[in-house]
């Protein structure tokens, strides 16, 4: 029997059984169940998308089971991409949330029966095959983290805000892909996939165009592209740490998923200005992402930030594919398609890795706050050694992770200058510098950032009392991060393993091809020239490493050699003691940063300075407060906000209270529509 | 630019000839391991500024104390020797001590100026805690008031032997 | 990986890890000469290491393994860009390392190590030191990599053998427009990255003028050793890569013995003439203000995508 369809049907039930089971089994157990079984699941979707990747694909339908359009499921190698890495992350959250909601008392029945459905919802979304299923998926899975997001609203009011606002936004987001995907419908002879694509062939531009930028501003919404963004630093920091690793690492990239089913899959590729839309957008919202990342003094809301930023770059490699694709070329668009998939996978890794070790931070010292952190590294050793390699894998650099899908995603912008021979026109002249330019200083803003995250959080001295008491997590949480760590590990060095079936996947959206990269030790361009081996360097890195520190001890002499470091107090100018309040913060480290984007920026700062009660001229107190507020919500989100509650406003005055004006109002609107029907008929 | 290019050529050289090297001091009192490059951090323990102003110049390009291995540098840390000037004021006696701590091994206190030596005219001032032997100890002294440039070179050329 | 590969991957390092505290002897003898001075001579480095290797090893209270491996991580990154880049023979000794990312993302991490380094010290030196540097390495991430793509254009390729190779083959590229403008975006890069004038003095006191000092503030001994040496590696490198990228002549293509002496004394001269050049512009430039270097690179960005813009619309 096929894999990918035993993998997919044990995910669904074990995970509704979990579901089940945690409503069911008594409060000490429940934990233990609801991760367990949350990891069977994701283990079970791994083993399904990771079959359909290598070629097995299945289809079934299931006519009754939805009212109207019945259920109707393809897992192909598209899909099978997502399901893997959703599969992946479930694993790890899954076993991290064993310890993880037992002591933030997050085991209430709801929440814990909520979990793995979210898992399974996550799971189907790729797999649905017809546009009634797409959207029944994707609500189940809006609704679940909905109410995963607001778990803990009774112990911070800030949870309930944010709920309200992602709630709102993923509803408009559904709202906008529900609304392009009927218009969709509406030109096709039924709503299942393979209608659609066949009726994708012939709808005329205008259609097409309408659909695909419907459509792209639900799917942005969800992957938290600009400018439809601002749930994501909300709801993620709030979430319970394994739900927001969920959400960033499994969630985010179903919006990328859409964007290319419907762009290249269903509507077939479609015009040039679509891509370059998507190109544009991402590249706003990687270098927008990075820089508020850069800013931000929010553990957790800097790495949901991050999420945008790595998100912008997936769609910078989508948009190029779909530029390449449009002009005919098939290599450059396989290879910049296997750079951003190749993305959406190492993202999953780190952030998952990074996001288990917040949640490791805020466990043990209940501060989510980098200025008040520091000082880990003696306290948390296994923790500061994961949330180190997550943030060496998001710096892209060498031998992170995210190295290898940055260094494909520049050779697919690279070479898809027209000067080096091939086809694209002076559109993308001047998107591939502009792209590069934003891939490079996306990428130096990320060193930056994490450079300050993992330095100013994890290194030197306890900033604050709740720094200085903090314990290392039990052992499922370690577990947890151990399981990312080692995903990461292993796609640093190797990422041969998935190309393959990056490149199934990718043949699925653009047309069957030979894969864009190939070897085995050594990642090789097919079609143009490039290679580069990520173990060799790792290795070469490992020697140099080993080799320096040998000859240093030889060359240092007796008196360096034998005599054990002599322990020294800091250099503080010979002055009093160094005490933690000297220490940068990592709002002081990212000053400089600000200062040069301050017009982006654009930071607000209020000085309080209140005064001695006996002299106008003796200062007795001043509080300083900086905020960087989201420009994007300040310049659009307020107007139209403003302009809906005024729009409400004006319509209280229909709502009077009487109950006659009411009926007055239903038999008007009969009375206009029979009058219209028969018109019009 | 230009005009800076041709005042470097009109100057030339500038730094005076070496004087005959000085006689070395004893081998167990200068470390040999040093052998011809001294890094120098310069501590004012209270100081009336005369002795740097004579340091300075001791390092300018007139006398160029660098071309015998010497070098000033901003962190202990970095540094073999301490060029301690003025007498140890109740203030800087604590930074001196910590300062010398924080230079690793081996290192050298050099003592220059008069103050540095005996308090010089200001022993016995309240707010003076002692001459610097009286904090660390001292390996070099170098006399005046302010000692020339040319006597500061002198004491250097005995650390690093060149 | 062919014999001319093997034999660079020997010669290179070698040459470099001995040759850099030269460089930097040579540059500070031309300061000192056109100041007037007579200077310390061009074997000083040299022995400022020796003795450095000589002196104890500390360990300050309050720092871990990221403050002891910091000056390692700094010589194995540089180390390894020795080995692979093309200074002495066009073959790369690890071919699959040899792309002009990939170095350029080693330089970065060696970087980073050290701004770690500076903020486990958890002194405000160290953790200001950090943030500056930072900041300057994000400034010249895009103006890097876009002057890397004006490069590789036209040689369809970033691996670093093959764009030397193509040079040496059509050397009438080097003065195209395209070229001389990535050559003078990538002057100020690497002025940036090497914290020489005008970005940052190397031999200031002032900590608040710091921005690569400050980071090493702490370091003694063997550490402060290995620092020193792997930031004149650092130099010898990016100058060298200058060099190669865009004046090859005399690199080696063949595996005979008269033609790697040939590529050794090229190299030498090469990084010699640029070091002098860079040592004697330090001699008539100002520390520009921490809040003016951005400007600075953001010119150099322009510079850049010029210099993409020319190498389409001139092909």
């Amino acid at each position: 029997m096929n894999l990918a369809a035993v993998g997919l049907g044990v995910a669904v039930a074990v995970g509704v059984l979990t579901a089940l089971a945690a409503v069911v089994v008594p409060a000490p157990m429940r934990s233990t169940v609801t991760g367990a079984g949350t990891a069977l699941t994701g283990a079970a979707g791994v083993v399904a998308g990771i079959a359909a990747m290598t070629g097995e694909s299945f289809t079934v339908a299931l006519p009754a089971l939805l009212p109207l359009s019945g259920v109707s499921m393809t897992l192909d190698a598209l899909g099978g991409l997502f399901v893997a890495v959703t599969g992946g992350v479930a694993v790890a959250a899954g076993i991290y949330g064993i310890s993880y909601t037992r002591s933030h008392g997050l085991d209430a029945r709801l929440v814990q029966a909520v979990f793995p459905l979210f898992v399974v919802a996550m799971l189907l979304v790729p797999a649905a095959a017809s546009v009634g299923t797409f959207l029944v998926c994707w609500e189940l899975m809006a609704l679940t983290s909905l109410l995963l997001v607001v778990a803990e609203h009774r112990r911070r009011p800030e949870v309930a805000s944010a709920g309200r606002w992602y709630a709102v936004m993923t509803h408009l987001g559904f709202v906008t892909v529900l609304v392009g995907l009927l218009v969709f419908v509406a030109h096709a002879a039924d709503d299942s996939f393979p209608a659609l694509r066949e009726a994708g062939r012939q709808l005329s531009p205008g259609v097409a165009g309408l659909v695909f930028v419907v459509t792209l501003a639900g799917f942005s919404s969800k992957a938290g592209i600009l400018p439809l963004h601002a749930w994501l630093p909300r709801a993620h920091p709030e979430a319970p740490s394994h739900v927001s690793a969920l959400m960033s690492a499994a969630m985010v990239n179903l919006g990328v998923y859409g964007m290319v089913r419907v762009g290249f899959d269903l509507l077939g590729g479609g015009a040039r200005w679509w891509w370059l839309l998507v190109l544009a957008l991402g590249a706003l919202s990687a270098v927008y992402g990075i820089l508020q990342a850069a800013m931000s003094t929010d553990l957790k809301r800097l790495l949901g930030q991050s999420t945008t930023e790595n998100m912008g770059l997936v769609l910078v490699g989508v948009g190029a594919a779909g530029l390449f694709a449009t002009s005919g070329d098939r290599v450059l668009a396989g290879l910049a398609l296997a750079a951003a998939l190749l993305h959406v996978i190492v993202h999953a890794a780190f952030k998952t890795l990074l996001f288990l070790a917040a949640g490791s931070v805020l466990h043990a010292t209940g501060t989510r706050d980098l200025d008040a952190l520091g000082g880990l590294r003696p306290r948390m050793p296994v923790t500061t050694a994961a949330f180190g390699l997550g943030a060496l894998a998001a710096s892209a650099l060498p031998p992170g992770t995210a190295f290898v899908s940055e260094w494909l995603l520049l050779q697919a912008l690279i070479h898809g200058l027209p000067a080096s021979g091939t086809t694209g026109g002076t559109a993308a002249a001047i998107a591939m510098p502009v792209a590069v330019a934003a891939v490079a200083l996306t990428a130096g803003l990320a060193v930056a950032t994490f450079v300050k995250a993992f330095g100013v959080g994890f290194l030197a001295k306890p900033r604050t009392a709740a720094a200085e008491n903090a314990y290392e997590s039990p052992p499922s949480m370690l577990a947890g991060m151990g399981l990312a760590g080692l995903a990461c590990v292993v796609l640093a060095v190797l990422p041969t393993i998935v190309l393959p079936g990056v490149a199934t996947a990718g043949s699925v959206a653009l047309g069957a091809g030979e894969s864009a990269v190939t070897g085995a030790v050594t990642l090789r361009l097919v079609g143009v020239v490039g290679s580069l081996s990520p173990l060799v360097l790792t290795l070469a890195l490992v020697a140099a490493l080993v080799v320096a520190a040998g000859a240093v001890r030889v060359v240092a002499t007796r008196r360096a050699r034998r005599v054990a470091r002599r322990v020294v107090r800091l250099w503080d100018c010979g002055a009093g003691p160094l005490s933690a309040r000297m220490e940068y913060t990592a709002t002081s480290f990212a000053e400089p940063l600000q200062r040069v984007f301050d017009n982006v920026v654009q930071p607000e700062t209020d000085v309080d300075v209140s005064h001695h009660e006996e002299s106008r001229y003796l200062v007795q107190a001043v509080e300083y407060r900086r905020r960087v507020p989201d420009r994007i919500e300040r310049r659009l989100y307020q107007p139209v906000l403003a302009a809906v509650a005024a729009w409400g406003r004006a319509g209280r005055r229909l709502a009077t209270g009487s109950v006659h004006r009411y009926l007055g109002y239903g038999f008007y609107t009969v009375c206009g529509l029979l009058i219209l029907l028969a018109v019009t008929r | 630019m230009l005009s800076l290019w041709r005042k470097i050529r009109r100057t030339g050289r500038v730094a005076e000839p070496a004087p005959p090297r000085p006689a070395a001091p004893p081998a167990d009192r200068m470390p040999v391991e040093l052998a011809g490059s001294v890094q120098i951090r310069h501590v004012d323990a209270g100081s009336c500024n005369g002795c740097e102003v004579e340091i300075g110049s001791a390092f300018g390009p007139v006398y160029d104390a660098e071309r015998y291995g010497a070098r000033l540098v901003a962190s202990p840390r970095h540094a073999d020797a301490l060029l301690v000037t003025g007498p140890v004021t109740r203030n800087m006696a604590e930074p001196l001590r910590r300062t010398y701590d924080a230079v690793p091994r081996p290192k050298l206190v050099v003592a220059v100026g008069d103050c540095a030596r005996n308090c010089g005219v200001f022993a016995g001032a309240y707010g003076v805690a002692g001459a610097v032997r009286d904090v660390v100890p001292v390996d070099l002294e170098i006399a005046g008031c302010p000692p020339r440039p040319e006597a500061i070179v002198e004491g250097l050329r005995k650390l690093t032997g060149r | 990986m062919t014999a001319l590969g093997i034999v660079g991957g020997v010669v290179q390092p070698v040459l470099i890890v001995a040759g850099s505290p030269v460089l930097v002897g040579v540059m500070r003898q031309v300061r000192a000469r056109l100041e007037g001075r007579a200077g310390a001579g061009i074997g000083q480095p040299w022995r400022d290491l020796r003795k450095l290797f000589r002196k104890e090893r500390v360990a300050p209270r309050g720092t871990s393994e990221v403050f002891r491996a910091a000056p390692l991580v700094l010589m194995a990154t540089t180390t390894v860009v020795a080995v692979v880049a093309p200074f002495v023979t066009t073959d790369p000794a690890i071919g699959p390392v040899a792309d002009l990312f990939a170095v350029v993302a080693l330089l970065a991490l060696g970087a980073v190590a050290l701004a770690l380094a500076g903020l486990d010290t958890g002194t405000a030196f160290g953790g200001m030191g950090a943030s500056r540097e930072m900041t300057i390495l994000a400034l010249v991430e895009p103006t890097l990599l876009v002057a890397i793509f004006a490069l590789s254009v036209r040689v369809g390729s970033t691996n670093l053998g093959a764009i030397v190779s193509s040079t040496l083959h059509d050397p009438a590229r080097v003065i195209s427009p395209a070229s001389l403008l990535a050559a003078v975006a990538l002057i100020v890069v690497i002025v940036a990255e090497t914290g020489r004038l005008p970005v940052d003095n190397p031999s200031t006191h002032l900590e608040l003028t710091m921005v690569h000092e400050a980071m090493v503030l702490e370091y003694a001994g063997p550490d402060l050793a290995v620092i020193e040496w792997a930031s004149a590696m650092r130099l010898f490198v990016l100058l060298g890569l200058l060099g190669s990228l865009f004046a090859p002549w005399g690199i080696a293509t063949a595996a005979a013995p008269i033609a790697l002496l040939v590529g050794v004394v090229a190299l030498m001269v090469k990084v010699g003439l640029l070091g002098v050049a860079l040592a004697a512009g330090e001699v008539f430039l100002a520390k520009l203000r921490l809040f003016r270097v951005p400007e600075l690179l953001a010119g150099s960005f322009l510079l850049a995508l010029l210099a993409v813009a020319a190498s389409f619309f001139l092909a």
